[in-house]
């Protein structure tokens, strides 16, 4: 890659954030707050202690999944927006089998178990969703926006039916093996879930370089047609994209199971699946930069909530929103459309 | 058994049949709305957005000056601003059309809820106002969506605007090398379409008499699914959408009947139905050819 499309993605990215700063000061002022002081507030509350750092990196981790999730199936020309369906399959079924295990069982066998149970989840939808792009011809959009609501509507079905425990929407409590103990940053939610995020990231990266899969990927995204005179199958190549962004987002609901509730919840992750969209698109796609993107977009999470007193805290989702419409136009055309024939 | 007899009963009824209407309504403006933008070769994702800011609009107006005509049209005028935002993506920018539909429709969620607390300083509910309430038969709105549909057919298939649009989303070089702008048609096609999704969302609000956070619930989406069953035909679209409706309506019913069936599965009922659909209807029509390029 040459220097010159480093420093031209660089740009984008700094346009898009400009934008979002620039946005969310209007938004500020229309609201009759100065834009100087809640940017302050919003700095000091996630970099000024252990604590803050230690929030953004609690919010910042499933967000460096949900981010993969999406980058991996875009490499193909497919929008994975199916992030939180996926991730509620994965941690319900991850929460059933970690639940389950024997009491006694030591943290070498179990958390293998559970997170190997959460990839197979969440890679059945996606690849429930590829197999219906490339063999059904429906796009994938709509088909994963469908099954998120159907997703949802089953785990809260399954949980009141048998899962969930007591009066609640909780379901029991996996064993002391199948969790992540805390980092330790001052009482803060950060757990060593975060190293799963980072080595997903590693292997993504991997994947996408060095993989006859991800040369497959990047070769349909570059052109079905020229992918498909190379010998590539393509129909096949959408469907295994999907699957890996399904098991990516499964990693992301194993970690609010297993770093933080300890158990599945009604609602639980919700948002980030979509959230991981904009993670993607400003890191443009690249494992590393899914990393720092997702640190960027946890800090203005955790700083929303600490400015909340301010500005209404729903100006993060604004900002969020302007960042991906600004790489959007920056991006230039990314997906592709049609039936599993084109 | 007495109770399916009882549910199977109260769907011959003319109140089921105003149910039906009433729920179709913004399924039919926002996919007649996106059926027009795709037609003319822009991606229409954004269909979310433009219900969801078209309700908060008629709500907004609605409450401040009291009257339904000002309110409608505020929905109209809300869902072209959303309309403006893509085409401007789209045409201009050479921005990817499905990413942008998605980035509009984050930020329509995020820009209403804020602009709720703003306004009003409530998170889930805008103040309650008249509106139209649940009345169907007398309801502006309801002959307005079916003169609506009415022309989004007849301009589609028999106008010359409809061939010029028909012709951006099918051959843009040939359609420019005659003389027609390209781009212009397709801003004519965005906006127009994006003002009978933004009166879809007015509908949304109006029937309750306020504004609810994110009330459009992933309608957008599912009038979408509908667009592509219908084969991008506006006809077909719009039989597509009252059999949402059909589908949406007989669920609250079942909920109400006690048939047995769990309700968080029954709730679910349309969601399947357009799944299913989507995943055995192929070749009932196909995209518009340059459907997602620019020029």
């Amino acid at each position: 890659m040459s220097a010159r499309r480093w420093a031209d993605e660089l740009a984008a990215a700094a346009v898009a954030l400009l934008a979002a700063t620039a946005a969310g000061s209007l938004l500020m002022i229309l609201a009759g707050a100065s834009p100087l002081e809640v940017w302050r507030t919003l700095a000091a509350r996630t970099l000024g202690d252990a604590y803050g750092v230690g929030q953004v990196i609690f919010r910042a981790t499933p967000l460096v999944l949900t981010g993969l999730a999406v980058a991996v199936p875009l490499r193909a020309g497919l929008f994975n927006i199916g992030g939180e369906g996926q991730m509620i399959a994965a941690a319900l079924a991850c929460a059933v089998v970690g639940a389950a295990l024997p009491a006694g069982t030591p943290a070498v066998v179990a958390l293998p178990v559970v997170l190997a149970v959460a990839m197979v989840g969440g890679g059945a939808v996606g690849a429930a969703t590829g197999a219906l792009r490339a063999y059904r011809g429906a796009h994938e959009v709509i088909v994963a926006i469908l099954l998120n609501a159907i997703l949802g509507g089953v785990a809260l079905w399954l949980g009141n039916e048998w899962l969930f425990v007591g009066d609640g929407t909780r379901t029991a409590t996996v064993v002391e093996g199948a969790r992540f103990g805390e980092l330790g940053l001052r009482g803060s939610g950060a757990s060593w879930s975060v190293l799963v995020a980072l080595a997903a990231a590693a292997a993504v990266g991997w994947l996408e370089l060095r993989s006859t899969a991800g040369h497959a990927w990047r070769m349909i995204g570059g052109g079905p047609d020229a992918a498909r005179a190379a010998g590539i199958d393509v129909a096949r190549g959408r469907l295994t994209a999907l699957a890996a962004g399904g098991a990516l987002a499964g990693l992301a609901g194993a970690h609010f199971v297993l770093g933080h509730k300890h158990a599945f919840e009604e609602g639980l992750g919700r948002g980030q699946g979509f959230l991981g969209v904009a993670v993607a698109l400003l890191a443009q796609g690249r494992p590393a930069a899914i990393v720092l993107s997702a640190l960027v977009f946890g800090a203005l999470a955790q700083g929303g909530l600490g400015v909340a007193e301010l500005v209404p805290k729903e100006l993060v989702d604004v900002l969020q929103a302007v960042v991906v419409l600004v790489a959007a136009a920056t991006l230039g055309r990314v997906t592709t459309i049609g039936g599993g024939r084109r | 058994m007495s109770g399916v007899l009882e549910l199977v009963g109260s769907l011959l009824t003319v109140a089921f049949l105003a149910q039906v209407v009433r729920i179709s309504v913004p399924y039919l403006l926002a996919a007649l709305g996106g059926a027009l933008c795709e037609r003319s070769g822009v991606v229409d994702l954004a269909l979310e957005a433009k219900l969801l800011c078209g309700a908060f609009a008629a709500a907004v107006v609605g409450h401040d000056t009291g009257s339904v005509a000002l309110a409608i049209v505020a929905g109209a005028a809300a869902g072209m601003a959303v309309g403006a935002v893509q085409a401007l993506w789209a045409i201009r920018l050479g921005a990817d059309q499905i990413v942008t539909g998605v980035a509009l429709n984050l930020a329509a969620y995020g820009l209403t809820r804020y602009l709720l607390q703003v306004r009003y300083g409530q998170g889930a509910n805008s103040p309650r106002f008249d509106g139209i309430g649940a009345e169907v038969w007398l309801s502006p709105l309801v002959w307005l969506a079916a003169l609506l549909t009415a022309g989004a057919i007849v301009v589609v298939g028999f106008t010359r605007l409809g061939l010029r649009l028909r012709a951006a989303g099918e051959r843009p070089d040939a359609t420019a090398a005659a003389g027609v702008p390209v781009g212009r048609t397709r801003l004519v096609a965005v906006l127009l379409g994006s003002a009978l999704a933004g009166v879809g969302g007015a509908q949304l609000s109006l029937s309750v008499n306020g504004f609810v956070a994110e009330m459009s619930a992933g309608r957008g989406y599912v009038a979408l699914a509908a667009v592509i069953m219908g084969g991008w035909r506006p006809a077909w679209v719009a039989a597509v959408c009252l059999a949402f409706g059909a589908a949406e309506a007989l669920q609250a019913r079942m909920q109400g009947a006690g048939t047995g069936l769990p309700p968080e599965l029954v709730r679910l009922l349309p969601y399947v139905v357009a799944l299913v659909l989507l995943a055995t209807l192929r070749g009932r029509g196909r995209p518009p050819a340059a459907l997602g390029r620019p020029e």
